[in-house]
């Protein structure tokens, strides 16, 4: 152990100390070795997928070339757009208005705002069956309408978490800042646009970034929303998970996993130059 | 803060799509399953909705009542892991370098962020009876094998894979896995408010660090870690796919039945009680952590 | 003093943060019984030094011995050593008599005799009778004094303080820095206090080390360090002073001349001892001078070894018991000049842009070597 240390260990250098740094270590190990296998072998050339039998990119042209991973991929995708966009917008006016004002069932309100977060996802899933069930929600509409109760469903459970992460940045606004700007001749609109709004958006970034990515996840609420026509990515590979393990689906999902990490980078990307700016 | 009269035109300008959109898409969707758990199938599609308890009669059933059970042992005892394990790592993170804490903590993020579908399927190719962990389990198993044939010793039966996939032990390993973050970072958000020098001062005051973490840290840091628990426990008492994909017969939960009644039995009222409970159990955990919180506040 | 028997023994510690050394080669024998003040700006390593005293940080280089012992691979619970730390630290979840017990329940000492010592310890700083009290039920100097007994009534060879008084607000601090003195002086255990404030170091302590960068800039006494800085830091950092940079021209064992260009020829009744080189700086307190209206004499009629200078009052600010004047000498520099404010009608009642000549006493100015 003296070997590796060139300062003593403190007292409260808890992190220092071997068998901290061991369970980190396993601990992290344990969250990622099975990603990381799955990464490895979806470039194995090899159908059986346990021995290293060479490097090889078919399985993602494999991928591509299976028509219905790829809609289900650009279903996906279409469905995280429109969700994140209205989540935003909802989700914003949802902030301001629990952050500005006073009003009579205020925390009725605010208790089924925190629902969508606190319910079972199996509970949220059966309740959008149900409900577009009984609507009898047609379901053999045009593209991108057919995506629309998987799309409504999705902003269900987004919005409150934008609400959620622009509610927590407004707590930190110095109310002064718009008196100023009222002071200086401009009006409620003119000091929201100019003053409120731009403090906002650290948190609007943050908070689309996350309605996007726990859309893009989502499993179990789409997997009671969707038909036939309107198979998600998800969902798609759920159903080949439960045929089988196949490189395929290896690719399929290494896929997705840089797509969150892209995600990932692009938001703490966002965060620094929002704070490098604010 | 504003009274909402005094600028009518600003309130409803906010309130009205929120609002609108949660009786719509959220209140009436829920309302409707209420409705159906008190109702009884007649014909193939058609509910009638009779104002009956026979649904959450049958809910008691000992059947049920034994699956509900084992949700809840299947939750706890993800959760206490979630916690044995968690709770080092967020001390960890809590006392390292500042130059390391946000790498440490973007480590346990980034998974939390990744497809919970996917993290299950990259788990159940790593303990496939092909897998990597039998792969490697059989050979540690061949070498002590040879080492004890070496030292002249009998040596030991073949290596028969162990069945890590579709049984209990699964559906726990796997919704740890899947439930290590969400219990990781409230713990680390209280460690990381609390101040430092209360630790200090214990060490002072001759106690060593075992105790300092029983008698100080760990009843400081209470809010965080029942939150942590009540975060973890909560999605892991309604999880679905890790017991659909990982567990075996035995292993359903309350989410695998709820979506039997639903997709497959096709028993929607029975699935909407079951639905309802479930959802109370929810409220009911959440509700006693709002109330816990609100006397920590009041008595401040 | 000098036969009493150092405590605490410092010897050339280093402590070093990656590349930046926050302690540098540090050497201080803290005696018995000792109030020791280590005094210094934000970032002079004086916690640093502190912390390493208690065990929380450990010395890069160099020994710390306390009551003879080398501390090195002692734990902090292991010292012999407690502290009062800045932010009190006060277990929030337990009553003030279980924050005062805590140390005594782990050496494991009895029941009945934990209760004795946990209310004489809460006597001691007048918090007799609060026991069952949570912290958040007290205020900031309660908390303090909780703080304190916590320390107490471990009966350690010493007791740490982190800047103690800095959460008080400035009354309390004052009743405060007598209270501590006089409970140091009572209970015989030698505190070692961490402070950036002269005002408070100086009320209190036996001893100071004023420390800068991560050096001991000088220790010594308080009056020692008010009238007999050691180097321009020190003057400049306790009290108010005025320096001026001038060339030493004459240096006899009973007089001495230094000639300073922004105030002129100042003429000193004792000799400099130690100067290696002709560049002094001048150091003068503002209640060392004295403030006239002009004489009629001018500066080069004043007879030899006279100290003079002549100006005009470019600000004042009336701080009640004195008031501070900032006079434009004839040089362009400024100088700074307090006067008591002795009655309620000041006969004398200087004002802005008054022409004034300033004499100070031959014995007043410090010549600085450094």
């Amino acid at each position: 152990m003296t070997l590796f240390k060139r300062t003593p260990i403190a007292p409260l250098d808890y992190t220092r100390r071997l068998w901290m740094r061991a369970w980190v270590g396993a601990t992290l190990f344990f969250l990622y070795a099975p990603l990381l296998v799955l990464i490895a072998f979806s470039f194995n050339d090899s159908s059986r997928n346990i021995v290293w039998r060479g490097f090889t990119f078919k399985y993602y042209g494999k991928v591509f070339e299976n028509d219905a991973l790829v809609t289900a991929l650009g279903n996906s995708l279409t469905i995280a757009f429109l969700a994140t966009l209205f989540s935003i917008v909802l989700g914003t006016l949802a902030a301001v208005l629990l952050w500005r004002f006073r009003f009579p069932l205020k925390a009725g309100l605010e208790g089924v705002m925190s629902l969508p977060i606190v319910v079972p996802e199996i509970c949220m899933g059966v309740a959008m069956l149900v409900f577009f069930a009984r609507l009898d929600w047609p379901s053999d509409l045009p593209w991108p309408l057919n995506l629309s109760a998987i799309t409504i469903a999705h902003i269900t459970f987004c919005f409150p978490f934008v609400t959620m992460v622009v509610r927590a940045r407004l707590a930190g606004f110095n109310k002064e800042q718009e008196e100023a700007a009222k002071d200086l001749g401009a009006s409620d609109w003119q000091a929201f646009r100019d003053v409120l709004l731009p403090h906002m958006k650290p948190g609007i970034i943050a908070g689309a970034l996350l309605a996007f990515t726990l859309s893009l996840d989502d499993f179990v609420i789409t997997f009671f929303t969707s038909g036939p026509n309107t198979i998600t990515f998800p969902v798609k590979v759920y159903s080949m998970v439960r045929f089988s393990v196949t490189p395929e689906v290896n690719a399929a999902s290494a896929l997705l996993i840089f797509l969150t990490i892209l995600l990932t980078t692009v938001a703490l990307k966002l965060q620094d130059f929002s704070k490098a700016t604010a | 803060m504003q009274d909402w009269n005094r600028q009518k035109p600003a309130f409803l300008a906010l309130a009205t799509a929120p609002v609108l959109w949660l009786l719509a898409f959220f209140i009436l969707p829920l309302g409707i399953v209420w409705l159906y758990s008190f109702g009884r199938n007649v014909g193939l599609t058609d509910i009638d909705i009779s104002g009956t308890f026979a649904n959450y009669a049958r809910a008691l059933e000992p059947l049920y009542l034994e699956i509900f059970g084992k949700s809840v042992a299947v939750a706890a005892l993800t959760t206490l892991l979630c916690l044995v394990i968690g709770f080092p790592v967020a001390l960890a993170i809590t006392f390292a370098q500042p130059k390391w804490r946000p790498w440490l903590l973007l480590a346990v993020m980034l998974p939390f962020w990744t497809n919970l579908l996917i993290r299950t399927y990259a788990l159940i190719t790593v303990l496939r009876t092909q897998g990597y962990v039998n792969k490697s389990l059989g050979f540690l198993w061949d070498q002590a094998s040879s080492v004890k044939a070496f030292l002249g010793l009998a040596p030991l039966p073949t290596w028969e894979p162990l069945e890590l996939l579709y049984n209990n032990f699964a559906v726990i390993l796997g919704l740890v896995y899947v439930h290590l973050p969400f219990m990781v970072l409230p713990l680390y958000a209280a460690l990381d408010r609390m101040d430092k020098s209360l630790i200090e001062a214990s060490l002072d005051l001759g106690a060593g660090h075992l105790r300092t973490i029983t008698r100080i840290v760990a009843p400081l840091a209470a809010p965080g870690i029942i939150s942590g628990v009540i975060i973890t426990f909560v999605p892991a008492l309604g999880a679905y796919l890790t017991p659909d994909l990982m567990g075996g017969p035995d292993s359903q939960m309350i989410a695998n039945v709820i979506e039997r009644q639903f997709k497959r039995a096709n028993d929607w009222p029975f699935g909407a009680a079951l639905s309802f409970l479930l959802m109370y159990a929810t409220f009911m955990l959440i509700a006693l952590q709002a109330l816990r919180t609100r006397k920590i506040e009041a008595r401040q | 003093m000098s036969d009493k028997q150092p405590v605490i023994s410092i010897r050339n510690v280093t402590k070093r943060f990656g590349n930046m050394v926050a302690v540098d080669n540090v050497s201080i024998d803290i005696l018995e019984g000792e109030f020791f003040v280590l005094l210094g700006p934000s970032g002079c390593g004086k916690t640093t030094l502190l912390r390493m005293i208690a065990g929380f940080e450990l010395p890069s280089e160099g020994q710390i011995l306390i009551g003879g012992q080398d501390m090195a691979g002692v734990a902090p619970n292991r010292r012999p050593v407690n502290m009062v730390f800045q932010s009190y630290a006060v277990f929030p979840h337990m009553t003030v008599a279980d924050n005062v017990a805590y140390g005594l329940k782990i050496a494991g000492i009895e029941k009945s005799e934990i209760r004795h010592r946990v209310n004489e310890a809460l006597e001691l700083v007048s918090l007799g009778g609060l026991g069952t009290r949570m912290p958040d039920q007290l205020s900031g100097g309660q908390r303090q004094r909780v703080a304190l007994a916590r320390g107490l009534v471990m009966r350690p060879k010493v007791l740490l303080l982190d800047e103690p008084l800095s959460a008080l607000d400035a009354k309390l601090r004052a009743q405060m820095q007598f209270e501590l003195a006089e409970l140091q002086d009572n209970v015989g255990i030698t505190f070692v206090t961490v402070t950036h404030d002269q005002d408070e170091a100086l009320s209190m302590a036996c001893r100071i080390a004023v420390m800068n960068k991560g050096d001991v800039a000088q220790m010594a006494v308080p009056a020692d360090l008010y009238e007999h800085p050691a180097n321009r830091f020190v003057a400049d950092f306790i009290g108010s002073v005025n320096i001026f940079e001038g060339k030493l021209t004459l240096d006899e064992p009973e007089r001495a001349e230094v000639n300073c260009p922004g105030l002129g020829r100042v003429y000193l009744n004792h000799g400099v001892t130690g100067a290696h080189e002709t560049t002094v700086w001048v150091a003068i307190r503002p209640e060392k001078i004295t403030m006239t209206a002009p004489g009629k004499a001018k500066a080069k009629d004043s007879p030899a070894g006279t100290n003079i200078a002549h100006g005009q009052i470019k600000g004042m600010s009336y701080l009640g018991d004195i008031t501070l004047y900032d006079v434009r000498l004839e040089t362009g520099e400024s100088l700074r000049v307090s006067r008591p404010n002795l009655s309620r009608w000041d006969q004398e009642d200087f004002q802005w842009d008054d022409k004034v000549s300033l004499h100070w006493h031959p014995s007043s100015p410090i010549v600085l070597l450094s």
